[in-house]
């Protein structure tokens, strides 16, 4: 049995179980945040249900209402069941604030009991008001902060995919390999690309890797510094490297700023360095029926 | 701080990579607003990520000011670093000089490619750039 001397409001929640069930899911309909587009009506009432019943065992479990604290052992069943509640509606969307609005709905029902309860005795009707009420607060507080951490992971994760997605090696021919690179080169994502272009020279037996900036909207010192080194480390595999989509503003800009590019070789578009490429490789492309294409 | 005839359009705080990429954009955006030539912009948002970087990387951190200009139309930043300051700042922005790995050209290339250029640093006190570009 829990507790009894520890709080009234548990009392009731306990004596009267399916009744605040159904005042809570009212409570959550008039607040609007019931969202029954997002849930079924059974669901809805599951996870009501499991929820009061994770805070009745915690209660049996030994956890105070008095000293709340959610970090107990005792709570280990509300954390998890809370936990879930949490990352169900997350998935379906529903928006922080009415993650926390959806916990403290049921202060209401559990407050008006107490008020029918206690009538006059407003002193013990207060005291009691006010315990129950920060339990409720602090669990609020809980799905929000788990809220938070479950979108973080899921910032963590897109980043990640970005990363990875953003280095893709295609090859274009027989031993010709190219690196499309498109926005923000920073060191972390110049590493990707290096490593990922020399397994890819090493799998493909390439001899030509083209390095296309197009996409990069700046160059500055670093990304200069980022492109030479890979293709140093390209050079270094046997291959050569060809840095193509080197536009005239980037052009213009990598002169102002006083960088060398040395003997690396560039083309202002990766259709010119493909052509590059076949020579080196060894193909001409000819014209059905015709003459050799001529290729500047 | 205000900047004669300039209208302040973003501050952007500076403490990792990231934030280098989040002023070039803003500094961008400027460019955009003014309908300026994409050469114009490069230049100067390139100049910008120089200086933003070393702020992030010499600096300690800090923090970069963007002003729009109307007449002559143009953009101006005020970068501020928590560093601990440069002792000679024309070494500094000479070409190859570098106190890491870098190429040592940031500086003296942010310099080239900005209109007007101001670097303030004393031992101790950080390092304040301003420098701007027409659009």
């Amino acid at each position: 049995m829990p507790n009894r001397s520890d709080g009234k409001g548990l009392e009731i929640i306990e004596d009267d179980f399916d009744a605040v069930v159904n005042d809570w899911i009212e409570m959550q309909k008039d607040e609007g945040i019931q969202r029954t587009d997002l849930f079924s009506e059974t669901e809805i009432h599951e996870q009501t249900r499991s929820f009061l019943r994770a805070f009745i065992h915690g209660i049996r479990a030994g956890g105070s209402v008095t000293d709340f604290s959610l970090e107990h052992k005792s709570w280990q069943e509300l954390r998890d069941v809370l936990d879930d509640i949490t990352r169900e509606r997350i998935g379906r969307g529903v928006p922080a604030g009415e993650m926390a609005g959806f916990v403290l709905a049921l202060k209401e029902p559990v407050f008006n009991r107490l008020r029918e309860h206690y009538g006059k005795k407003v002193d013990t009707m207060l005291d009691e008001i006010v315990k129950f009420g920060s339990v409720v607060d602090e669990l609020a507080l809980f799905t929000n902060q788990q809220f938070i951490i479950e979108r973080e992971q899921v910032i963590e994760r897109q980043r990640d995919e970005m990363l990875e997605l953003s280095t893709p090696v295609v090859e274009l021919w027989e031993r010709v390999l190219t690196i499309p690179l498109i926005g923000t080169l920073d060191s972390v994502r110049a590493q990707e690309v290096m490593e990922n272009l020399l397994e890819a020279i090493v799998r493909h037996r390439a001899e030509v890797a083209i390095v296309d900036i197009t996409g990069v909207q700046t160059v500055d010192t670093q990304v200069a510094q980022h492109l030479l080194r890979t293709a140093a480390a390209v050079r270094l595999m046997g291959a050569e490297c060809i840095i193509s989509g080197v536009s005239p503003k980037i052009a213009q800009t990598i002169v102002q700023l006083g960088v060398d590019v040395g003997d690396v070789t560039t083309r202002s578009s990766i259709r010119t360095a493909l052509v590059h490429a076949f020579e080196t490789v060894g193909y001409t492309i000819t014209r059905r029926g015709g003459e050799a294409e001529q290729f500047v | 701080m205000t900047v004669p005839g300039g209208r302040l359009v973003a501050t952007v705080k500076l403490s990792t990579d990231r934030d280098v990429a989040r002023a070039r954009q803003a500094v961008s955006r400027a460019f955009d607003d003014l309908k300026a030539r994409a050469i114009r912009k490069t230049r100067f948002v390139t100049a910008v990520s120089e200086i933003a970087r070393n702020a992030v990387t010499h600096g300690r951190g800090g923090e970069m000011s963007i002003f729009v200009h109307d007449r002559p139309p143009g953009v101006s930043v005020i970068c501020s670093d928590n560093g601990p300051g440069i002792e000679n700042t024309e070494q500094a922005m000479s070409d190859g000089f570098s106190t890491g790995r870098s190429m040592g050209k940031g500086l003296g290339g942010a310099r080239r490619l900005a209109d007007t250029f101001e670097l303030v640093s004393s031992p101790g006190s950080g390092t304040v750039v301003r420098m701007s570009g027409t659009a």
